[in-house]
């Protein structure tokens, strides 16, 4: 099966072609070949984001629902194109769905606060897993401790493997809301989340998806997965940092608080009463990042030509490979699903820290990451401090995982403690 | 042993390696009457310090426990070598010149006095992400001998 979609992707996968795209990958760290393996923490940039950007600067910045004049009229119009791109790219129903962030993390806090504030009380219960990132556990905490709900969570099997009965079961009339990962970053784990959604769904739970790992890997269309917000960033999906998104479904947001109080999310303001504007623009307080949204459009564009399941499987094929070299060398600990995760090997090696292979593959110009990755309790489950990370975008090769493997055979054999 | 690039080869020297494998005076100690627990929040890595200090303010005898990278297991391997014996003034001397050398920038000429053995761990100075795995263990020491709120008397 891999032989066979190996000879398919050879064919239409031009990833050559897609490596010219990315100026930065001509960059030699040393003096040696970049081999830029740390895109789960974030990606890289193609010509045509930065063009776009650069484009913007140059002829159509000024800001944003304001002026009356030509290049405000030139900006809001881009901007707002923007917000139909992204739209389109998960499939919202309406425009009006899509507000722009500063990224997941503040798209998840936004929800925290003003769903969660307002919704939450003694005894209600948020549901998450053991696996997710800092930023959805952290606000959560947050929000837990001022309205006095509590924090479930979803463990691993004994094994690491993820268990859906197990989820289903955490999911109870108290639950008030679900927030979950869409895949993990640390695992690479997809999780099934389609019957979590409507399972929480029975129970009158909402349904906060972490797409920051999802979006340039899966395919995500929050309108057939019924979700009730979703979150992402744009520097995770070849677009800029400094974005991201929040998807979530209109009526849950025509009757949320803003979250942050400032110019152009108001419709009139008194030092009595201020009215709030309409959707998507109650959540967007002072000029939002409008080169940064074009960026993101553009990317979103990019990723939609090259096609992203036709991504996807190169991914996976390289994941694969990975996953395969890593089996064979002794004393190697993969840590989730060997099937069924997206972009993502982490691994552990006996007697030797995360820091070191880190560091010792750094001089040879390849960028992986070591670390706990932002998921600390995930770590604990594992009883591990640290891990190295691999992971893998549209423009990765093979040569490059070669390339990582033979460099942490090199290092393994200086470290070791025999 | 094939190390590549040359600041690799400063920075893992042979000596580091060699206490990153077997690391000196590592384990519990007691009874002991100082000690503390550094942490690195950046990678997770942690190290529990030991000491025995004699009422004449003599470092008696000190030992470390925990988690971390071949530099910060060196580091607390090779600061523990020669803790041993000096007095508390001393170590905070030794602590202060330490970090100071490995802070400081390569391409300055100073070093006008040697660390000794330590000096070893200079090699960390081309690796900006990797100072504070070398100064962990000297942190904690320094957290050990000034309270810190986890000092024990026992």
């Amino acid at each position: 099966m891999l032989m066979n979609s190996h000879s398919i992707t050879t064919l239409t996968y031009d990833v050559e072609r897609i490596c010219r795209d990315f100026p930065i990958l001509t960059i030699q760290p040393y003096g040696k070949k970049l081999a830029y393996l740390d895109n789960a923490a974030t990606t890289q940039k193609p010509q045509c984001v930065l063009d776009a950007m650069m484009h913007y600067y140059t002829h159509e910045h000024s800001n944003v629902h304001r002026g009356v004049y030509y290049l405000s009229e030139r900006a809001s119009s881009a901007y707002e194109r923007a917000r139909d791109v992204v739209a389109a790219f998960i499939g919202a129903r309406r425009r009006e769905e899509i507000i722009f962030t500063r990224g997941t993390t503040e798209s998840i806090n936004l929800v925290a606060a003003s769903w969660g504030g307002t919704h939450l009380r003694e005894g209600d219960e948020i549901v998450l897993t053991v696996f997710e990132h800092h930023s959805n556990i952290v606000p959560w905490q947050r929000v837990s401790q001022r309205t006095g709900a509590r924090l479930r969570v979803i463990p691993l099997e004994p094994d690491g493997s993820f268990s859906l009965e197990r989820a289903l079961e955490t999911i109870t009339e108290r639950t008030r809301i679900v927030a979950i990962t869409h895949v993990s970053n640390v695992l690479g784990l997809i999780v099934p989340v389609a019957p979590i959604i409507e399972r929480a769904h029975q129970v009158g739970a909402v349904v906060v998806l972490d797409g920051a790992q999802a979006v340039a890997h899966v395919e995500v269309n929050v309108s057939n997965l019924d979700c009730d917000f979703y979150a992402f960033s744009s520097h995770k999906v070849y677009g800029p940092t400094g974005i991201g998104v929040l998807y979530g479904k209109a009526e849950l947001l025509d009757r949320m608080p803003p979250y942050q109080g400032g110019g152009d999310m108001i419709r009139r303001v008194t030092f009595e009463q201020t009215t709030y504007n309409d959707l998507p623009y109650k959540f967007e307080a002072g000029t939002p990042p409008i080169a940064e949204a074009i960026g993101l459009a553009r990317a979103l564009e990019y990723v939609t030509t090259i096609g992203r399941s036709v991504i996807a499987s190169w991914e996976d094929e390289l994941i694969s490979l990975c996953i395969t070299k890593l089996s064979n060398i002794e004393g190697v600990r993969i840590l989730g699903p060997h099937h069924g995760r997206a972009a993502v090997v982490s691994f552990s090696v006996d007697g030797v820290h995360p820091h070191d292979i880190a560091t010792y593959l750094d001089r040879q110009g390849i960028a992986i990451r070591a670390g706990h990755h932002c998921a600390q309790p995930l770590m604990d489950f594992y009883g591990l401090s640290a891990t190295s990370r691999i992971s893998v975008a549209m423009y990765s090769t093979e040569e490059e995982i070669e390339r990582a493997i033979a460099a942490l055979v090199e290092c393994i054999e200086l470290f070791r403690v025999s | 042993m094939m190390v590549r690039s040359d600041d690799l080869r400063q920075l893992y020297q042979e000596m580091i390696l060699d206490h990153h494998r077997s690391p000196r005076n590592y384990g519990i100690l007691e009874p002991h009457t100082h000690s503390a627990e550094g942490y690195n929040p950046l990678c997770g890595d942690q190290l529990h310090l030991f000491l025995r200090i004699t009422t004449d303010g003599i470092i008696d005898d000190v030992r470390f426990t925990g988690q971390g990278c071949a530099i910060s297991r060196a580091s607390a391997s090779l600061m523990t070598e020669a803790l041993k014996g000096k007095s508390v003034k001393e170590a905070h001397q030794l602590f202060e010149r330490f970090h100071r050398a490995v802070t400081s920038d390569p391409t300055e000429i100073q070093n006008l006095y040697t660390l000794g053995k330590l000096d070893v761990l200079l090699g960390v100075r081309e690796f900006p992400s990797r100072v504070k795995c070398a100064t962990l263990a000297w942190h904690t020491l320094e957290q050990a001998l000034t309270g810190g709120g986890t000092t024990t008397t026992e």
